[in-house]
């Protein structure tokens, strides 16, 4: 299979911190590649390196064959960048955006109406409203709308689901999936951990640094630990209590359970909710539970 | 060429958009001519002036000697003829041309009573007025010493000429004046400011990460104001003619280039600010400390040049507005040609070419 982006060795530090180091990964033709991680883990300095923003302190990336340092101005060509706040004109409207973007790249909203059809057609009842007044799913929609305009060859998405709505998301990523068939790689960065089981493959990141590369099914399966999803009336104390059990590995809070795992090869349960039992636990609720992307990360920050 | 006029809409849009700002755009020029109208006081020091003596006798020598050996003037020239007193006005060192009448000492004698003339170049009206005065009273004094030699009082009568703005409207200096502080905080400030505001709203990112040039984004940015601020600065000078009365007395077309070529250098200055800051706020700040207040204060707009400490003139010949406020007084009061303001003009030019290489240089297609 074609590489579209090579990145070989990057490191970036601000100062005296490091903000990634040593980055390396390959990302396919048209496929979506995310960069999974928390905030401050690199993602946005990873991503604005490929755009040719910023300049890497060591280490090469190419996007296309094309070098971001050397040949930055063409890459500019061959890009389609979303930044991660909104940064459209607010004061402009939705049609006026998207024409002005469009004329920037020497096209027209016409020539590439066919591939931001689908994505337009939502926000097209809108046009005539200014793109400051629009929910956040519309933003997001009109700022991928714009940076689809001129049909990149990559397209590159920082944090694009950051601050929109559950069905917005959603639509969002059946959106990315469709444009993917349109021959478009897609390099997307979110600290959703629920959104990287979308991605063709993913990158887990964590303080500068990649933890993992693979397909999410993979990462999965690479979990072998039993799982546990541990619930009772008071979450707090059962956090506390839970790292205090002999057998302890991790317990991380999430949602209203918590998830744990023990360094046994088979979790005693029964053993596990006598000992909570004797600290004093009411409704305890054990179960075992295939393990997700966000477990597989946290299992690799362990 | 499409991108351009894409990206100029996109400008007018921002501008129109923001009526608030519309309205100081418009607003402010209007107000600021028509609240400077007050006379502020200057002191005389080091006045360069001509002597027309039609008479060269002891007594017109002996008041010259008079009039030099203080520290308000400097002798010049020596005239010649009449006419050589326009000339050396337009070429605009010599405030002051003191006139005596032929057979000065002569008409003293015999008739106990001289002539002579106080013309002064008024462009500049509290220091016209001033000269006068001085000159008077250097004149009365001598008169006094000399009195007390004769048994008839004598006396010489000084008859004063305000050349160029006899009625000494200090409006007429202010005008300039305020043209050269409006251009400035309008084309630069204005300029920072959008600029800067593309970086603060992350839209900078997506023009940088765009085919756009680095050129093409600043004279993108920066044309609309261009036209804004050369309107402006027509209802400057038709307020000047219509309300105080001004008169425009050279070329139309000079004036309005010199405006543009000023508009130009305040841009360029705006563009040059921009590069260096990353908000908004910073900008205006600097735009205002950097630009406004020297431009009130060490531009000859209200405080006469002459005075300042040798440390402050110096800086003030660093100061673009100076050179501006001078062309446009000798063009709009005395109604000088291009060919004695060339070397204001040239300066100016110089100034704008030196900003504008030193903004392109500065301006980052990169985020940091």
């Amino acid at each position: 299979m074609n590489k579209s982006v090579i990145v070989n060795n990057l490191s970036k530090k601000y100062g005296e911190t490091k903000a990634i180091e040593n980055i390396n990964f390959e990302v396919n033709n048209s496929e979506i590649f995310g960069l999974i991680g928390p905030d401050g883990a690199g993602k946005s300095t990873i991503i604005r390196i490929l755009t040719s923003l910023i300049l890497a302190d060591s280490g090469k990336c190419t996007l296309n064959g094309l070098d971001v340092v050397k040949d930055y101005k063409k890459i500019r060509k061959i890009i389609g960048y979303m930044p991660g706040r909104f940064s459209l004109y607010q004061d402009l409207t939705v049609e006026e955006n998207l024409k002005f973007f469009a004329t920037v790249f020497g096209t027209s909203i016409e020539e590439n109406y066919d591939l931001i059809k689908d994505i337009y057609h939502q926000i097209e009842s809108f046009k005539k409203r200014r793109a400051g007044k629009l929910s956040g799913g519309m933003k997001q929609k009109l700022a991928l709308s714009c940076a689809l305009i001129h049909k990149p060859e990559i397209l590159v998405l920082d944090e694009p689901t950051t601050g929109v709505d559950a069905v917005s998301r959603k639509e969002f990523w059946d959106m990315l999936k469709k444009l993917k068939e349109k021959d478009i790689t897609i390099i997307v960065s979110t600290p959703y951990m629920d959104e990287a089981s979308l991605c063709d493959r993913v990158a887990l990141i964590q303080k500068g640094n990649i933890m993992q590369i693979n397909t999410p099914e993979k990462i999965i399966n690479n979990f072998t630990k039993e799982l546990l999803s541990i619930k009772s009336k008071n979450i707090y104390k059962l956090l506390k209590d839970l790292r205090k059990y002999p057998e302890y590995r991790s317990a991380f809070p999430f949602g209203q359970n918590i998830h744990f795992t023990s360094n046994e090869t088979i979790a005693d349960i029964e053993n596990i909710k006598n000992f909570l039992i004797n600290n004093g636990h009411q409704n305890i609720d054990i179960k075992a539970i295939k393990a997700n992307i966000e477990d597989c990360f946290m299992e690799l920050m362990t | 060429m499409n991108r351009f006029i894409g990206f100029l809409k996109k400008e007018f849009y921002h501008i129109f958009r923001d009526k608030r700002s519309l309205v100081i755009l418009f607003g402010m020029p209007v107000a600021q001519v028509l609240l400077f109208g007050f006379v502020i006081t200057n002191e005389i020091k080091n006045v360069k002036i001509a002597i027309l003596d039609n008479s060269k006798d002891y007594i017109t020598k002996e008041l010259t000697d008079k009039l030099i050996s203080t520290d308000y003037f400097i002798l010049d020239k020596n005239l010649k003829s009449a006419n050589e007193i326009e000339g050396i006005f337009k070429a605009g060192h010599v405030k002051e041309v003191i006139i005596f009448e032929s057979n000065f000492a002569k008409n003293l004698e015999k008739e106990s009573k001289a002539n002579m003339q106080i013309i002064t170049d008024a462009t500049d009206p509290n220091t016209a007025n001033l000269l006068v005065n001085y000159t008077s009273a250097i004149v009365m004094d001598y008169v006094n010493s000399i009195n007390n030699n004769y048994k008839l009082p004598l006396q010489i009568n000084t008859e004063t000429r305000m050349f160029y703005n006899p009625e000494l409207a200090s409006v007429f200096m202010f005008v300039p004046g305020i043209m050269a502080m409006i251009l400035m905080l309008i084309s630069a400030i204005m300029t920072s400011i959008t600029i800067t505001r593309e970086k603060e709203t992350g839209t900078m990112e997506i023009l940088l990460v765009s085919p756009l040039k680095p050129a093409q984004i600043i004279i993108g940015k920066v044309t609309p104001y261009v036209i804004l601020s050369f309107v402006n600065a027509v209802i400057i000078i038709l307020l000047g003619m219509f309300v105080f009365k001004m008169p425009v007395q050279g070329n139309i077309a000079l004036l309005l280039f010199e405006n543009v070529l000023f508009i130009l250098l305040a841009l360029s200055l705006g563009i040059l600010i921009s590069t260096m800051r990353n908000d908004q706020q910073s900008a205006m700040m600097i735009s205002m400390f950097a630009l406004l207040l020297p431009t009130i204060l060490l531009s000859g707009f209200i405080f006469p040049i002459e005075n300042m400490p040798w440390i402050l003139q110096l800086f003030a010949q660093l100061m673009p507005p100076k050179w501006f406020i001078i062309i446009i007084k000798n063009i709009m009061l005395k109604g000088t040609s291009f060919a004695f303001v060339w070397k204001e003009t040239l300066i100016l030019a110089g100034f704008t070419v030196f900003f504008l290489a030193l903004s392109i240089k500065k301006f980052k297609v990169r985020l940091e």
